[in-house]
């Protein structure tokens, strides 16, 4: 409870870097970074379904007003909420919920984090790009956006991690 | 309903997910133009297409009444030919108004029964003396000559095939003007062949020449009968017999025009007169 302001200021942060500075960052129209789904990994594990799902459509909507592409983001980061969830269920036991708030760098540990980052960032980013162009042709085009795109969100979320790592209170 | 909670909430992840998968979704098709573009178009092209193939069936089954339609209106055009004016014909001074002096008219009919391989071929048609038919008028096929209407009764006709001993069609080869008699039967029951008399002996004819009619009888001159493949027979004292190989292939034949000569009556009046004298 007393960690809902840090995810009120994260998701604010979060959306004005995505808003004002990466929406002009791109590398050659192929490598374009996301890196606003950052605040719906880091919500808390406990978190219940139903207000995962409907942050992460809030969120995606407030893109989505932004760019002009209503919906868009937000089933982007519906698809998002549910890769979380089966990945969160897949990977982490009961117990460790106890002692850790939420699936940070600093909390899971780099490897655990990585490939977490990774994953969601690739669904994420490749539901965004096939509902955009909204047609699977050309999809090794898409593929190649999205492992580059997702390998772009990934670099970004380390460094932002970085700067807020917390030494593991033992 | 208590198993119905417990199963709702047991899956409620999937479940969610389908709730803001589709509100999303349906924000997305109706806000954004592009992809509410595409959706409407990827639908309305199978829609299309289904449309398309009914109605290439549907066109399949009225191809009859497409081929009546179309030789009837093969029949107007004929009419319009510039080659139906008897003012061309004969060389005398062009009128204008080329409807009061249409000399040729031709009426569409549909063959009902045919033979081909009789010493005497003869065709029915669909058309008789309701319709206007008369009794010796010409008939043409698509390609050429046919025949000449035999009998007439008020819903049908019969054609004296051009393949019958007693049809003689004034003919004349097409380079040169000379005329003779076409004549089926004279030992050749081939129906894709026919002989043409009484050409003089000093005319010179090509193997591929064509054969035309005269405009001496029933048809109007210049409808192709076929062309020359034989020329060195010789017939009589001084005629030369040449093997026509005919234009119309009888066997296949399903719509003809019959031609009306409207000055007809009179040439024949006026011929008759000169024998009884």
């Amino acid at each position: 409870m007393e960690r809902i302001p840090l995810h009120i200021a994260r998701f604010i942060g979060l959306v004005f870097i995505q808003l004002f500075l990466l929406k002009n960052i791109g590398f050659y129209n192929l490598s374009t970074p996301y890196i606003y789904i950052l605040f719906i990994l880091l919500l808390p594990f406990k978190i219940p379904n139903f207000f995962l799902y409907a942050l992460a459509f809030g969120c995606g909507i407030t893109i989505d007003v932004f760019h002009d592409t209503l919906g868009l983001h937000a089933l982007a980061c519906t698809v998002l909420a549910l890769g979380r969830i089966l990945f969160l269920n897949l990977t982490i036991s009961n117990d460790s919920l106890e002692t850790e708030p939420e699936p940070s760098l600093s909390s899971m540990g780099a490897r655990w984090f990585l490939l977490y980052g990774l994953l969601m960032a690739f669904l994420h980013h490749l539901t965004l790009f096939i509902f955009e162009l909204f047609s699977l042709s050309n999809f090794g085009g898409t593929l190649l956006r999205t492992i580059l795109s997702a390998f772009f969100t990934l670099f970004l979320m380390l460094v932002i991690s970085l700067v807020f790592y917390r030494k593991k209170a033992r | 309903m208590r198993n119905l909670w417990i199963y709702i909430s047991k899956h409620n992840a999937v479940i969610l997910f389908f709730i803001f998968f589709a509100s999303s979704f349906i924000l997305l098709i109706n806000n954004n133009s592009f992809q509410r573009a595409s959706t409407w178009n990827s639908s309305n092209e199978w829609v299309a297409s289904q449309y398309q193939k009914v109605q290439n069936l549907k066109d399949y089954l009225r191809l009859r009444a497409i081929n009546d339609s179309l030789a009837s209106e093969n029949g107007r055009l004929l009419n319009l030919i510039p080659q139906r004016d008897s003012s061309e014909t004969n060389g005398l001074t062009k009128v204008l108004d080329t409807v009061s002096h249409q000399q040729y008219s031709y009426y569409t009919a549909k063959v009902v029964n045919n033979s081909v391989r009789q010493k005497n071929n003869y065709i029915t048609i669909d058309k008789g003396s309701l319709q206007g038919i008369k009794k010796g008028m010409g008939v043409l096929g698509p390609n050429g000559v046919v025949g000449i209407v035999l009998n007439v009764s008020p819903k049908f006709a019969t054609i004296q095939s051009l393949l019958h001993s007693e049809t003689r069609i004034s003919a004349s080869l097409a380079s040169n003007q000379a005329f003779g008699s076409l004549v089926w039967g004279a030992g050749n029951f081939n129906s894709s062949y026919a002989i043409l008399q009484d050409i003089p002996n000093h005319i010179k004819t090509k193997v591929g020449e064509k054969v035309i009619t005269s405009g001496y009888s029933l048809f109007p001159a210049g409808i192709p009968i076929g062309t020359v493949s034989e020329t060195g027979m010789k017939g009589g004292d001084n005629f030369l017999n040449i093997k026509v190989k005919l234009a119309t292939n009888f066997a296949t034949l399903s719509y003809v025009h019959v031609v009306n000569n409207a000055s007809g009556k009179e040439q024949e009046t006026i011929e008759l007169s000169n024998k009884t004298e």
